[in-house]
């Protein structure tokens, strides 16, 4: 099996904050992998390592075959990125900045404007390539820089939060498109994200990042397994929870008032008798578990919780501010 | 070839950017015009200088001016790219540091490029003559001149973080650079103490190498004049190439 990136032990620390705290992780080819954590976990500085924008403290990687401190510019020729922050010239039309974009990235200039059409195409902005990027909204510009980021074909892609303030229908659409780039031509990719659909419908495997550390990897199906069973929440008065511990099939009760969560192996086999046994219960929801179970099992945390902050068009009022 | 592309791509960026905000070509030439018109116009009812009139004597400076001001505080386009972010899209690309470092040069040469353009043509209003010749060397020249000073810029860019610490930095280069010049005085009669200052600025032999070719009045050797500004213009690309080597988004 070829790896085309190798994270050996990869650390980033600014003054006091260690944002990348040793990261090591293989990524096989035509591979989709998430890195899922949330606000601050150190995602975004490193794909920037990655992609040879910021050196690293300590420890180093492989992009390609290629080490990020020794070749950091074939490095830079095997890779793609969509930024979190948006980084398209505002001043410029959507069309001029994918041409910039596809003379920097070396595109052959025979097949630039079939590239740049299509790209356009893809993102469902061809009507609007002509316009200033400052009069775009901020999901079009989001849908711009992907379409920027993909254009080039590159062998590797790295998403930093993508499809942040992208509306369903659009999300679904670029889901489908990297899929197919993955399966098709083989593309691997890297994307951060801290939406648990995305992680769990779009990637091959997941990693979950905390403070800086890896501490889980596998199959978002395998992730959701190792917590034992599905998830089962009951409202009631006086559970008999004695009598479920002692169910081999009871991996795990937790009571807060009148709430009673269970995880419970093979629920459907079991929920008959699991009522029976617990008294009575005004309402009763099964599902199988989330990521977000999976994070709350590995960090005590909900992912979720601090994850609405800074979203792609509030960053973007503020880039924009910034730069007045 | 590649490197060729990207250096294309990041010219044509600047370029696009610099035709978009029309008003920035306006507001560089208003500055000179004022020299020239007013400035030249007021002391000139008093003064001629070496048998030229005084606006037409200071009509080669105020090119060079014209050139510092642009290429120095094009500089501050790279603060803006760390800003909007755009500088880690082009850092990410896979060209050289040093292909980065001539697109933005010569854009920045282009702008300046324009507006001397401008000016020059204007300059037959200001008692300006012209031969084939003497357009075509004032072109070299300048562009020597915009190549060296917009390198400054651009040094002076990739330290910064913020356009105000740009602006306080810049004006502390260019307002010297250009009162120590000789823009606007004769250089061959001055106290020794001005002399010495004037003689260490390179800048004061693109305007003397100017006049020696518009005007036909000069200071120093024009041989002189033209190899100091080879030197300044090598020394300046060569800094200016490795400020980018460590530049950060
Ligand atoms: N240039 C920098 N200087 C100082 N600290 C930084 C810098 N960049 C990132 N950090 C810090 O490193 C930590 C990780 O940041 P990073 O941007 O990698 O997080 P993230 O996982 O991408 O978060 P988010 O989901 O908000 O994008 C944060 O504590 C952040 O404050
Ligand atoms: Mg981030």
């Amino acid at each position: 099996m070829s790896y085309v990136i190798e994270i050996d032990g990869l650390h980033k620390h600014f003054g006091d904050v260690k944002a990348v705290n040793g990261i090591s992780l293989k990524v096989k080819q035509g591979e989709i992998f998430g890195l899922l954590g949330p606000n601050g976990s150190g995602k975004t500085t490193t794909l920037s390592m990655l992609a040879t924008l910021i050196k690293p403290t300590k420890g180093t990687a492989y992009v390609d075959g290629h080490d990020i401190l020794k070749e950091p510019s074939r490095v830079r020729a095997a890779i793609g990125f969509v930024f979190q922050e948006p980084s398209s010239d505002d001043l410029l039309t959507g069309k001029e900045n994918l041409y910039i974009h596809s003379l920097l990235y070396g595109v052959k200039v025979a097949d630039l404007e079939k590239r740049i059409q299509e790209a356009f195409k893809l993102v469902d902005l061809t009507d609007r390539q002509n316009s200033i990027v400052r009069t775009y909204s901020g999901g079009m510009r989001r849908r711009l820089e992907i379409a920027r980021g993909l254009m080039h074909q590159p062998k590797i892609l790295f998403l930093d939060e993508p499809t942040l303030g992208l509306d369903p229908q659009t999300r679904d659409h670029l889901w489908k498109y990297i899929k197919k780039l993955s399966t098709e031509r083989g593309v691997s990719v890297i994307i951060t994200t801290h939406y648990m659909d995305e992680a769990d419908v779009l990637c091959d495997r997941v990693g979950i990042i905390s403070a800086g550390r890896i501490i889980a990897t596998d199959t978002p199906a395998n992730l959701k397994k190792s917590l034992g069973g599905d998830i089962i929440t009951m409202k009631i008065k006086s559970p008999n929870t004695a009598a479920i511990r002692r169910l081999k099939y009871v991996k795990k009760v937790e009571r807060s008032g009148d709430i009673l969560r269970l995880t419970v192996k093979d629920s459907d086999l079991h929920l008959q008798e699991l009522l029976k046994k617990i008294g009575k219960v005004e309402s009763v929801e099964a599902r199988s578990p989330s990521l977000n179970d999976v994070f709350i099992k590995y960090t005590g945390r909900n992912i979720e919780d601090n994850s609405a902050e800074g979203g792609w068009s509030q960053r973007m009022i503020q880039a924009r501010s910034r730069n007045e | 070839m590649s490197e060729l592309t990207g250096l294309y791509g990041m010219w044509y960026r600047e370029l696009k950017v610099f035709m978009r905000e029309k008003s920035r070509i306006f507001s560089s030439l208003l500055n000179p015009l004022m020299w020239l018109v007013v400035f030249g116009t007021g002391l000139g009812s008093a003064v001629s200088i070496q048998g030229a009139n005084y606006q037409t004597f200071i009509f080669p400076g105020i090119l060079v001016m014209t050139v510092l001001f642009t290429c120095i505080f094009f500089g501050a386009y790279i603060v803006l790219d760390k800003r909007i972010d755009f500088l880690k899209e082009v850092l990410v690309a896979p060209i050289s540091r040093t292909t980065m470092f001539f697109g933005k040069a010569l854009g920045g040469t282009t702008d300046a490029f324009i507006e001397v353009m401008i000016l020059l043509a204007l300059g037959v209003f200001f008692g300006i003559h012209y031969s084939v010749l003497s357009v075509l060397l004032t072109l070299l020249t300048m562009f020597i001149v915009a190549i060296s000073v917009v390198s400054i810029g651009l040094i002076i860019g990739s330290f910064m973080n913020s356009t105000e610490g740009f602006g306080l930095i810049g004006g502390f280069v260019v307002f010297p650079l250009f009162f120590l010049s000789g823009a606007l005085f004769p250089t061959n009669n001055l106290p020794s103490w001005l002399a010495a200052f004037v003689g260490v600025n390179p800048l004061s032999y693109a305007v003397d190498l100017l006049r020696g070719l518009l005007l036909n009045l000069h200071t120093y050797n024009l041989w002189l004049d033209f190899s100091v500004l080879v030197g300044f213009a090598v020394v300046m690309v060569v800094a200016g190439t490795l400020a980018f080597r460590r530049l950060k988004p």
